[in-house]
């Protein structure tokens, strides 16, 4: 019998595997264009990165970020929107989170603190998606051009805001620094292994968010038709389902999630409200999303991925000055060539192998 | 008397600061009217501006950096053609890859060239020099007629021209042209165009060429004409914003440049306001007057000022019918 379609374990281990090899081929060929050797770069990265603790410590402390961009993207993308605005939603929920600090971090303990200041940075990142989210369901204003709107207008916004907080007498652009009941309990208490690294609390949020993600899609009502939205908006509307609330609604979620990434970020590291803080944490999630394919455990390994090339490439620029860390920008554009928009080039050839199988 | 006046400073400024939209709009414009979604046009001018601005400085020739530019943004074009039209893949996933693998590549090698921090050395002679029209002396000490000849209408450099050139000759590929109602047909119904022996795929790579082609300028004017160097995220959102213009003007050529010469004139208004005191008002901060041609948009695209209308088949890629 010749098959007309990949397997499951093909489309979900196989295509993904081989598209990022591609991507990380092309990126060792301009290391290898740049002078340097490719195999010698991977030894440093993987050293820094995973093997050494303080470097895995770090990397997690990055994945722990990306995990919620990541899934602020794949939510959205399960309701069939592409959200473009995980970096201005993760701003504005920075400045959500600041913004409740800066009002009870005198006065509150940090049991209490912690949770107040997620839920100031999930909703402020949710009201940062609502108006997007809302366009797009009652006017049919394309997600895509206005959360890239939204991004710059959030950008210009926040560069007049900042102003309005950084503390008397200071020039810095930032807000001042938070007391340190607001800050996130790190892991190194725990495991002293990790050495004096920010890997903090939100690493395990970070996991339940994850298991909650799983349960939510997969294995509830609302899930159900969140996918049936993405997958066929008209039968989800022909089946009874709200397709105008669900893309809000999952708009909003999306949002939140993204802001929630603000709290590793601030209160696991810097305490302080900075100037362009997400640097680049809200386009990474795109770049996770599409390479995990939106599943729980993808989205996680992509997170650690992303994190031991944000950690591991700042190591390697120090030791070849020829790799700069943009190098990594590039290596995360590759990525989103190979996994999201070609992620089927290796389809059809597949295929053709498994086939030549079943016919011997 | 006319140069002492805001208003006539103004309006220099934005006939210079409008063709690097102009450029990038009317590239998105071919492309998206074939119906491919041009996400990369941000990515295409980065692109561009870094070659054109190597190529200039290490040949000391502006038209070497020029053609340099226009290929590696027409190569870009393609590969963003063969994603879109022959993979068959997400074309919005497909330009932010572009746009964010350009934005580290061209900095990696501008250190690696030039080790100036991702920026590469001034062009020095080599750039573009100001075209002065003829009796423009003569004109000089006229009033108002020697500024605007000499200073609005001329003293430009030539890619100023041909930007604005090429509104007219677009509205006329466009509507005038086989090509263009080719091109129209693709982007609004491919099975029809197709059913009628157009070839879809074709068609939608030759826009994605011109696109390309036309892109390039922009980065070209941007690093060659307007700065004199190439500087990391020097297109800073330029691309984006003629995406914008586009959706602003109805993706039509002449609404579409007039979007573009709308937000060049907030952008010469924001550079003139910084840190100007308005009586009543105080200082307003630039980046509120910066924020203005994106809040615009979002209220176009809400409808709530005119409606916006897409072509049809933009976004999805055209499987032919068995």
């Amino acid at each position: 019998m010749k098959i007309t379609e990949l397997p499951r374990w093909a489309t979900a281990v196989v295509l993904p595997l081989l598209n990022l090899l591609s991507a990380l081929l092309v990126a060792a060929l301009v290391i290898r264009l740049l002078g340097e050797s490719p195999v010698e770069s991977m030894g440093i990265l993987i050293n820094s990165a995973i093997i050494n603790p303080e470097g895995l410590s770090y990397t997690l402390f990055y994945a722990s970020t990306f995990i919620f961009t990541g899934l602020a993207v794949s939510i959205a993308m399960k309701a069939g929107l592409f959200n473009i605005g995980g970096e201005g939603q993760m701003y504005f929920g920075g400045l959500g989170l600041t913004l409740t600090m800066l009002a009870l971090d005198h006065t509150l303990p940090g049991w209490l603190l912690i949770p107040a200041g997620m839920l100031g940075a999930a909703i402020f990142g949710a009201a940062w998606a609502f108006i997007p989210g809302y366009l797009q369901a009652k006017r049919g204003s394309h997600v895509v051009v206005t959360t890239i709107m939204f991004n710059f207008i959030a950008a210009d916004l926040m560069n007049t805001l900042i102003n309005k907080l950084v503390p008397v007498g200071q020039q810095n652009p930032a807000s001042r620094v938070f007391t340190d009941a607001a800050a996130m309990p790190r892991l190194n208490t725990l495991f002293p292994i990790l050495g004096d690294t920010p890997l903090n609390l939100s690493f395990l949020l970070a996991i339940a968010a994850l298991a909650i993600y799983g349960l939510m899609v997969w294995r509830s009502p609302w899930g159900y038709r969140l996918r049936a939205t993405g997958l066929n908006g008209h039968a989800a509307h022909y089946a009874g389902v709200r397709i105008s609330r669900m893309i809000v609604v999952a708009m909003l979620v999306s949002g939140a999630l993204a802001g929630l990434a603000a709290v590793n970020s601030i209160m696991g590291s810097t305490h302080y409200l900075s100037l362009n803080f997400p640097a680049g944490a809200g386009f990474i999630g795109i770049a996770i999303a599409l390479m995990g394919r939106q599943h729980p455990v993808g989205i996680f390994l992509s997170a650690v991925l992303f994190g031991a090339l944000i950690q591991g490439g700042f190591d390697l620029s120090l030791e070849k000055p020829n790799i700069p860390q943009e190098t990594f920008v590039f290596i995360q554009g590759l990525i989103i060539l190979f996994c999201g928009a070609m992620e089927n080039f290796y389809g059809p050839a597949l295929l053709k192998l498994l086939n030549v199988g079943k016919k011997g | 008397m006319f140069e002492n006046l805001h208003i006539a400073s103004l309006l220099v400024a934005t006939v210079r600061s409008a063709p690097v939209l102009m450029f990038a709009a009317m590239a998105g414009l071919f492309a998206e009217r074939s119906g491919v979604i041009d996400l990369a046009l941000e990515g295409k001018i980065l692109a561009s501006a870094f070659a054109s601005a190597a190529v200039a400085f290490s040949t000391q020739n502006v038209w070497y950096g020029i053609a340099a530019g226009t290929a590696v943004s027409a190569a870009l074009a393609l590969l963003q053609g063969y994603v879109s039209i022959s993979q068959k893949g997400n074309q919005l996933v497909a330009g932010m890859a572009i746009n964010i693998a350009i934005s580290g590549l061209t900095f990696v090698l501008a250190q690696f060239f030039f080790q100036q921090g991702g920026r590469t050395p001034d062009l020095g002679d080599a750039r573009l020099q100001d075209i002065v029209l003829p009796g423009t002396a003569a004109l000089a000490d006229v009033p108002f007629i020697g500024w605007f000849y000499g200073h609005l209408i001329g003293g430009h450099s030539v890619l100023v021209y041909l930007a604005f050139l090429l509104v007219p000759l677009v509205h006329w590929v466009l509507y005038h042209s086989r090509f263009g109602l080719r091109l129209r047909a693709c982007g609004e119904n491919p099975h029809a165009a197709d059913a009628a022996g157009v070839n879809v795929e074709t068609t939608r790579y030759s826009a994605m060429l011109i696109a390309g082609i036309l892109c390039s300028f922009s980065g070209a004017y941007l690093a060659i004409v307007q700065s004199g160097f190439f500087l990391r995220d020097m297109s800073a959102g330029a691309g984006y914003l003629a995406l914008t213009a586009l959706v602003f003007g109805n993706w039509r050529p002449v609404y579409t440049a007039l979007g573009c010469i709308m937000f060049g004139f907030f952008s010469a208004v924001q550079i003139q306001m910084e840190g100007v005191e308005l009586p009543g008002v105080g200082r307003i901060p630039g980046s509120l007057i910066h924020m203005i041609p994106y809040v615009v948009t979002v209220i176009v695209l809400a409808g709530l000022m005119a409606k916006s209308v897409a072509p049809k088949a933009i976004g999805k890629p055209f499987v032919k019918s068995r």
